[in-house]
């Protein structure tokens, strides 16, 4: 499996994916900046954490006039897989490719935790190597995670099995204890936890490897 | 020569509203060889405030040990490097941002995080962790709530968006910080031995480049208000605090280091206190040069501001650094790349002068030494202070034990920080290895199974008791939290936190910690490579608790072998290393169930320091333990406790040594751990520290749900833990009225 990071001014996670991305696949990602009109020929593209332009205006709506998004758009169209880590998630949500907003915490505080989340769906490349219903637990690190969509969105991403983790104790009030989703292609996900952060046991947990592994099952 | 702005009388009242003496304004007249203008009083002003010019502490602060083979650069510059192998080098510091905080809090704590990584990232490091040290006064103070509320998310806010990990610290509540918090901010980096960059600007005809953010008129003399005690006025001062902007500094920090992976650098230095006077100027004097700065060439943010304005800005994010000449249009690329602002605005010179011009005039021309080595210092009186009273304090020697222990553990000093970390990213980098909660951070050296341990450390209560045996201790516990999780203690951070030097009983509290401090740092081989004095923390007259904390960090060469407090076996042997004799004195016991702060501060004998901590670090390093917790406040049951609630395994411990029970569980003796290892481990560790002639004792074995003491008296872990981790966030959500200290 061949990857990008993107790195947009102030991402921050963008190290720690490509470590993540390297450690799991065996082969550097290709680091992209956001001013770059091109991607070049890769399989996965990762948008990671961060605070792209300090947050300013909205979580990721900056980012998103990026001259890079028109590409990532492109490779989503033709079908490529594209993964939105806690920023990423936020820019996805601004550039339309997955639906609803993410919203700063209910709890009004950045919140850096473990979190436990159970599988919902398993039918995609992002979950594929793990169980229905399996429990995993992920850090998340954010101000701004609480999903949000109107009911009509919400019933119909539950109907579509497109709900793909679920909170079991919800950390920023997130609709329906939502923590991922996926595009209606199947081939766009956004997460605010932070599998990236879990694929090394000495970190305090792998529960991130699967979702990895998936990807390099599905796409190599 | 026409020095503009020469019109302005300097008056007395100026004189004093710019924080000098007359004194002072007749040395500056000499120097110059006759008045100075507004501009030069204001440049002198911030240049000689305590806090630049460390006029009261300098002659004290030379006794400190500064060197070891291992010390790459010491005090002196904007931090201190180690060596710390493979080519690696750990550059770190902390420093203070007290005055601000408290007028400003989430601003003040805010910037104080991004002035101490600029301090780091502009010697060439990756800042890599951050700690702090954080005293607030009493929670049921009115303002309390609202101070820690805004300082732990200016911290998080800036920290977070760096995605640089904050991985621990202090937070501790005492009505002496009621009118003036401490702030206290630490940053871990690293960096390559032959990648290191310095301040001195050596040579002239070289250009001095100014990048990051523009110039405003923001912070103006905040370096003067750090330097005068407080009153109920001072929130008036709330327009000299800075505000920070961490999206900028991230492209900074990126930017500087695309810089420093060219040669083009001579020397840079961030524009911290003082801004761009300090920072050209310590610069130049540094490098034995002049410097001559164009204001008309600095990017500014505000209309019509004046020299003095620019000069004196605490605008935050901003850097100078002084090129190789012809390497301007390559700096500028990257600078423009990150949107950055990035301009040209003066040139060494071999005049040995500090000249600025402004509007093509010359507004200041001052010889550099005038602001640097012909700064005064100051050898003020001081009353060496007598160390309180060693008599044990009386105290009612049957009230239970284990309900104590559960009191203890839910009050402010002593109940979980988890609300505070929790809005800390302390797990960005992917390299947090050991997490806030442990006697130390653990972060590993990126793509390496090396690790630094990290850590700060004081306890203010002793330190007022005794300030010297306070001193030693705040060292001693730096060095016990660092060897708890095996690592080899290398060097500290100090950030020197006490009232007004021109008193002579604080002047005294200054030089007996200073000599506290020297006396721990040389017997455990732990140098002191930077630090920061933060003196006039006082309100009203009221001086805080002597409080010199200190930041250690150390290394760990295999970071698989690493001990954490959580106990993670059942039937493990609870081992007690170290002398308990029961010192109940400044205790944190006598304190929150005798309501007394009273007695002496417990002894340090730094040569048993020394040899139990080294029997421990051995014992780790070889991999034969991995379950240690320092001693500290609150005593052996605490401890134990702590370990228990973090590994959700109970123990069964009994009564070694001494009478008192109270003064056993509860006493503060230093020197000491507690260790937990499997029986046939066990047996030999008793056995070697029995033949090294160090005390130890067996106190009981690992398991269930609950401590139990004496086989007859028990309290569970879900009940102790309930109440430590409850207190913090009802006292912030205002649910209840703390217990006062």
């Amino acid at each position: 499996m061949k990857s990008a990071v993107i790195v947009f001014p102030a991402s921050n996670c963008d190290r720690d994916a490509a470590t993540a991305l390297e450690q799991m696949t065996g082969k550097k990602a290709h680091m992209v900046w956001h001013q770059d009109n091109a991607l070049p020929d890769v399989d996965l593209v990762v948008l990671p954490g961060g605070f792209s332009y300090g947050d300013y205006l909205r979580c990721g709506a900056m980012a998103n006039q990026s001259k890079i998004m028109g590409a990532i758009k492109a490779h989503a169209a033709k079908g490529g897989a594209v993964l939105g880590i806690c920023n990423g998630f936020q820019v996805l949500t601004e550039s339309g490719l997955l639906p609803g907003a993410l919203m700063r915490n209910a709890g009004l505080k950045f919140v850096c935790k473990p979190v436990t989340m159970s599988v919902e769906e398993t039918q995609s490349a992002f979950t594929r190597k793990y169980d229905k219903g399996q429990t995993v637990t992920f850090p998340v690190a954010h101000g701004e995670g609480n999903y949000y969509a109107d009911d009509e969105t919400l019933n119909r991403l539950e109907g579509e099995g497109r709900v793909m983790f679920r909170y079991q104790d919800n950390p920023n009030g997130s609709a329906r204890n939502i923590a991922g989703i996926l595009n209606e292609k199947r081939n766009v996900m956004g997460l605010m936890p932070h599998p990236e952060r879990v694929v090394d046991e000495a970190l305090g947990g792998s529960d991130g490897r699967a979702l990895f592994q998936g990807l390099i099952e599905a796409l190599s | 020569m026409n020095l503009k702005m020469g019109m302005t009388q300097i008056t007395p009242e100026l004189i004093r509203e710019h924080g000098l003496t007359d004194g002072e304004y007749a040395r500056i007249m000499k120097l110059l060889g006759r008045d100075a203008n507004l501009v030069e009083l204001g440049v002198f002003s911030v240049m000689w405030s305590e806090h630049c010019s460390y006029k009261s502490t300098r002659a004290h602060l030379k006794k400190l040990p500064t060197e070891a083979p291992w010390v790459i650069q010491g005090p002196g510059e904007n931090a201190g490097v180690i060596d710390i192998g493979d080519g690696d080098a750990c550059i770190f510091k902390m420093e203070s941002h007290n005055h601000p905080s408290f007028i400003e809090p989430y601003q003040g704590a805010a910037t104080g995080v991004g002035g101490i990584m600029r301090d780091v990232f502009t010697m060439g490091a990756r800042p890599i962790a951050m700690m702090n040290a954080l005293r607030f006064g009493e929670p049921d103070h009115p303002k309390t709530r609202h101070l820690v509320s805004g300082v732990v998310s200016g911290i998080g806010g800036y920290g977070n968006c760096m995605g640089v990990p904050t991985v621990g610290g202090e937070v501790n509540f005492h009505r002496s910080y009621n009118g003036n918090i401490l702030v206290n901010a630490m940053c871990v980096g690293l960096a390559r031995t032959d990648k290191i960059f310095l301040s001195a600007a050596k040579g002239a005809g070289n250009p001095v480049v100014y990048v990051g953010s523009k110039t405003g008129r923001d912070g103006i003399h905040g370096a003067t208000m750090a330097s005068a005690e407080f009153d109920d006025a001072s929130e008036e001062k709330r327009p000299t605090v800075q505000v920070g902007d961490p999206f900028t500094e991230k492209l900074l920090l990126e930017a500087c280091l695309e810089l420093m992976a060219t040669d083009a650098i001579i020397a840079i230095q961030d524009m911290g206190a003082a801004g761009l006077t300090s920072s050209s100027a310590e610069m130049a004097d540094k490098g034995g040069s002049g410097i001559e700065l164009d204001l008309d060439k600095v990017p500014q943010r505000e209309d019509d501001m004046t020299a003095y304005d620019m000069l004196l800005s605490e605008s935050q994010e901003r850097m100078l650094a002084v090129l190789k000449p012809g390497r301007e249009a390559q700096a500028r690329r990257i600078f423009e790349k990150w949107e950055l602002d990035f301009a040209v605005i003066g040139v060494t010179t071999d005049t040995s002068r500090f000249v600025v011009k402004h509007k093509g005039q010359v507004v200041a021309d001052i010889p550099v030494t005038a602001l640097s080595d012909e700064a005064p210092v100051y050898e003020r009186p001081f009353a060496y202070p007598a160390p309180a009273a060693g008599a044990l304090p009386a105290y009612d020697r049957k009230k239970p034990v284990l309900a104590s222990l559960e009191k203890i553990l839910a009050t402010p000093d002593m109940a979980s920080r988890r609300w505070v970390w929790e809005q800390y990213d302390n797990s960005v980098m992917a390299d947090t290895v050991q997490r806030p909660g442990g006697d130390a951070a653990v972060v590993r050296v990126h793509g390496t199974k090396k690790a630094l341990a990290i850590t700060t450390d004081v306890s203010p209560r002793y330190c007022q008791a005794d300030p010297k045996e306070g001193g030693k201790q705040a060292v001693a516990e730096a060095w016990r939290n660092l060897t708890a999780v095996g690592a080899l203690p290398l060097a500290v951070t100090d950030n020197l936190n006490y009232g007004n030097p021109q008193k002579p009983h604080i002047m005294g509290q200054i030089v007996a910690g200073i000599d506290g401090i020297g006396e721990a740092c040389r017997a455990l081989d732990f140098p002191v490579i930077g630090g920061n004095c933060s003196l006039y923390n006082e309100t009203n007259g009221e001086g805080i608790l002597p409080t010199p904390a200190i930041g250690g960090v150390g290394l760990l060469k295999d970071a698989t072998k690493m001990a954490t407090v959580a106990f993670k076996r059942t039937s493990d042997v609870v081992i007690l290393i170290g002398e308990t004799r029961g010192h109940l004195g400044q205790s944190i016991y006598l304190r929150e169930i005798e309501s007394r702060e009273e007695g002496a501060a417990p002894p340090v004998d730094l040569a048993i320091e020394k040899k139990n901590g080294d029997f421990v670090r051995g014992l780790i390093a070889s991999g034969r333990v991995d379950t240690v917790h320092d001693l500290s406040d609150g005593g052996l049951l605490v401890a134990l406790a702590e370990m228990a609630m973090a590994g959700g395994i109970g123990a069964s411990v009994g009564q070694a040594e001494i009478a008192s029970a109270i003064a056993f569980w509860f006493g503060e003796d230093q020197a000491r751990y507690l260790i937990a290892a499997p029986f046939a481990e066990a047996e030999k560790i008793v056995a070697e520290a029995r033949a090294a002639l160090i005390f130890v004792a067996e106190l009981g074995k690992t398991g269930g749900d609950a401590i139990t003491i004496d086989d007859k008296d028990s309290v569970s872990l879900a009940r102790l833990k309930k109440t430590h981790e409850a207190w913090f966030p009802r006292f912030m959500a205002g649910e209840e009225i703390p217990l006062a200290n």
